[in-house]
């Protein structure tokens, strides 16, 4: 075992896929030379070459459109789009035929491609660099949507993702890639995916959480155990869609109270799904509102304001405070 | 039935009228009057200056990530200032010396560069759209802005800025056919500066030009060196009489180079050369025109010593301002405006809920 970062542990991934598979081929921007704005390619080119490490021209849409083709021919194209906020471009080409091109032709073409993107705040970006759309593409019938909340779940998150038979959108929190280190094992290790977490046992009360936002979470059980009490039961979500709601459900019939907390504005997120599901399935075990802590329903701030915007370890205790007291 | 060429109503043309050794082309020398040569020089070099203190800040993390502009000066410049007042700018994000030329006060910048939204305010009357850091997205709205002018039957026109990175995309190509299909008063201004972050311009487009892909959409495309503030000049004052005149839109590609970072989280040494950077130094647009100047009787030695303490003081100045912005205590629940013309009553409840938990956060760091 050896100790990574995020990044480390997502290179780990593509190394060894491409080491194993010689359909796997990376495409984007800058992934190439550069290795990447955040070196998460950082010298697969070296390794394997520019055929099958492709710097492309500046065109997110391209990037998409194109993997398509070869996920059609029988590759395996993993791409990165450079931030999630230049991500739109892709949309079209993702909802319209990747999302689709297996129904269309009644299952005799399939589309295994794989979207990287770094996404979501907290590291003094600029304009576009700080957003969580995970929404969008969980909207999206036909995709899958991955948000790894470690260096090991990523690492075991992606492997899954490649070789993943339909496309798959895997948000990378960039405020998480270089934040800490764990121990990843060298040895193939992979995960399913539509599976959530169960992170922390705990009786009073579910909080139900993915991606950077596990961090804070996992401070304020914490907290809440040290100065209240408190035992919360930790739910990682993983994959955001295809959402598999059955963890949720028995850990809630069983605690009675929950928390969702997502970086992602509120309205129509992921919270709302889960608070659906919730109502659907364990209204009768409910005994106190399920309280979402979220973003606002705003244009992201530039950095100066973005602690103001983002969920914190206060937030969620006294989210959990308030839920506890009815 | 012959196979023939096809006669293309337009040719590629490449334009330099003072090259990089100083070398001018009497018979293309634009006529420009001296008031604006003067400013054209003090705003390349204003420029410089202010590229090179705020590369320091955003170093000293008193400000944060932030593109540079070094080497660009004459190819925004030379452009911009053909423009009315009236007339609008659409710029990408490497611009900041066109929008000064228009008006946008220099701390601005520094506020927006340093995380508060108020750097994008545009001003009443300044016809600039504020800065498109998605590339290759905001060509449309200056056709569209130009379609609108034709729709109000106005002789203004409308200039847009943008990368070879850009080039690649599909709404640039989207933006060149609508121009050119309904004949828009646009004026497309490449800023070709041979670098997308680490890809090259070569691998953008096979194409020997980007200029030359006006041609496909049925406009006239010219090259120009984009490091010769006379010749960006010089063609972009015909585009925009062109455009004014209703005789339509042009694509101008000027030919420059990126001299430092894309942006300051960038390392341009994985993927260029130094030998590369340092040809290109050679060709730094502001000493051939300040030679150019000075030949002209238009500059001393001593103007410019005393243009540079002009210069620095002015940049301290905005520095200062945005400094003493940025250090007294903006209220953080401003994220809430500009959402909507009206706070919609989710969003007031919104806006609320962050009132109480920044204020029990407050509270929280008393107790710690």
């Amino acid at each position: 075992m050896t100790k990574m970062t995020m990044v480390e542990a997502l290179n780990l991934a593509m190394r060894q896929e491409m080491e194993k598979d010689d359909r796997v081929i990376i495409l984007g921007e800058d992934v190439g030379v550069d290795g990447g704005v955040f070196r998460v390619t950082d010298s697969l080119i070296s390794t394997f070459g520019e055929q099958r490490v492709v710097d492309t021209p500046l065109a997110e849409s391209g990037i998409i459109g194109t993997s398509i083709g070869m996920a059609v021919y029988g590759l395996r194209p993993v791409c990165e789009i450079q931030f999630s906020g230049f991500s739109y471009y892709i949309f079209h080409q993702l909802e319209a035929h990747a999302a689709r091109l297996r129904h269309r032709s009644q299952g005799r073409f399939h589309v295994p491609l794989v979207v990287r993107t770094p996404c979501g705040g907290g590291v003094r970006a600029l304009e576009h660099h700080s957003e969580s759309r995970e929404a969008y593409y969980a909207h999206t019938p036909g995709v899958k949507m991955v948000i790894p909340s470690g260096p090991r779940n990523a690492r075991a998150l992606l492997v899954s993702a490649i070789r993943d038979p339909d496309p798959v959108v895997f948000f990378e929190p960039k405020a998480l890639y270089r934040a800490f280190r764990e121990e990843v094992p060298e040895e193939e290790e992979s995960m399913p995916l539509g599976q959530p977490q169960l992170v922390r046992e705990g009786d009073d009360v579910t909080i139900i959480s993915y991606g950077a936002m596990m961090v804070p979470v996992l401070e304020a059980a914490d907290s809440l155990k040290e100065k209240d009490g408190i035992v919360a039961e930790i739910i990682d979500l993983l994959t955001i869609s295809p959402l598999d709601d059955t963890l949720i459900a028995s850990s809630v019939q069983k605690t009675g109270r929950a928390v969702v907390v997502h970086e992602a504005p509120r309205s129509f997120g992921p919270g709302a799904e889960l608070v659906a599901r919730l109502v659907e399935k364990s209204f009768y075990y409910l005994e106190a509102p399920v309280k979402r802590v979220t973003g606002y329903d705003i244009v992201y701030p530039l950095f100066a304001r973005e602690k103001a915007y983002m969920p914190d370890t206060g937030k969620i205790v006294q989210a959990v405070k308030e839920t506890l007291e009815v | 039935m012959p196979r023939s060429e096809i006669e293309l109503p337009y040719r590629i043309e490449y334009l330099s009228i003072l090259d990089e050794n100083g070398n001018l082309d009497k018979e293309l020398e634009p006529d420009i009057p001296d008031d604006i040569l003067v400013k054209l020089h003090r705003e390349m070099l204003s420029g410089r200056r202010f590229d090179e203190r705020m590369l320091n800040l955003q170093r000293q993390g008193r400000i944060g990530t932030f593109p540079p502009i070094k080497g660009q000066e004459a190819s925004q410049l030379g452009a911009v200032a053909t423009l009315k007042n009236s007339d609008w700018m659409v710029p990408a994000f490497r611009e900041a010396l066109a929008e000064f030329w228009r008006g946008k006060p220099r701390e601005n910048f520094i506020l927006f560069y340093g995380g508060y939204d108020e750097g994008g305010a545009v001003e009443e009357g300044r016809n600039d759209l504020p800065v498109a850091i998605p590339v290759g997205s905001q060509m449309l709205h200056a056709v569209g802005i130009g379609m609108g002018i034709q729709y109000r039957r106005k002789d203004d026109v409308v200039m847009t800025f943008f990368g070879d990175g850009a080039t690649s995309e599909g709404d640039f190509h989207e933006a060149l056919n609508f121009a050119g299909v309904f004949q828009a008063p646009v004026i497309f201004i490449c800023q070709n500066n041979q670098w997308a972050i680490s890809v090259p311009r070569s691998r953008q487009t096979h194409a020997k030009t980007l200029a030359q892909k006006a041609l496909a959409h049925g406009l006239p495309g010219i090259q120009v060196d984009g490091n010769d503030v006379l010749a960006v000049y010089a063609a972009a004052r015909e585009a925009v009489e062109r455009a004014r005149t209703g005789k339509g839109p042009t694509l101008i590609e000027c030919f420059t180079y990126r001299m430092s970072l894309h942006t300051t989280a960038d390392d341009p040494k994985k993927y260029r050369s130094e030998d590369e950077v340092k040809e290109w130094e050679k060709r730094d647009p502001i000493p051939r025109f300040q030679a150019y100047l000075t030949q002209k009787g238009l500059l001393t030695d001593e103007v410019v010593e005393q243009l540079e303490a002009d210069i620095a003081q002015e940049i301290q100045g905005a520095i200062d301002r945005a400094e003493k912005l940025m250090a007294r205590e903006v209220d953080p629940l401003d994220m809430f405006n500009h959402t909507f013309a009206e706070l919609p009553p989710s969003l007031i409840l919104q806006r609320q809920e962050a009132e109480l938990d920044l204020s029990l956060r407050k509270e929280e760091d008393r107790h710690d």
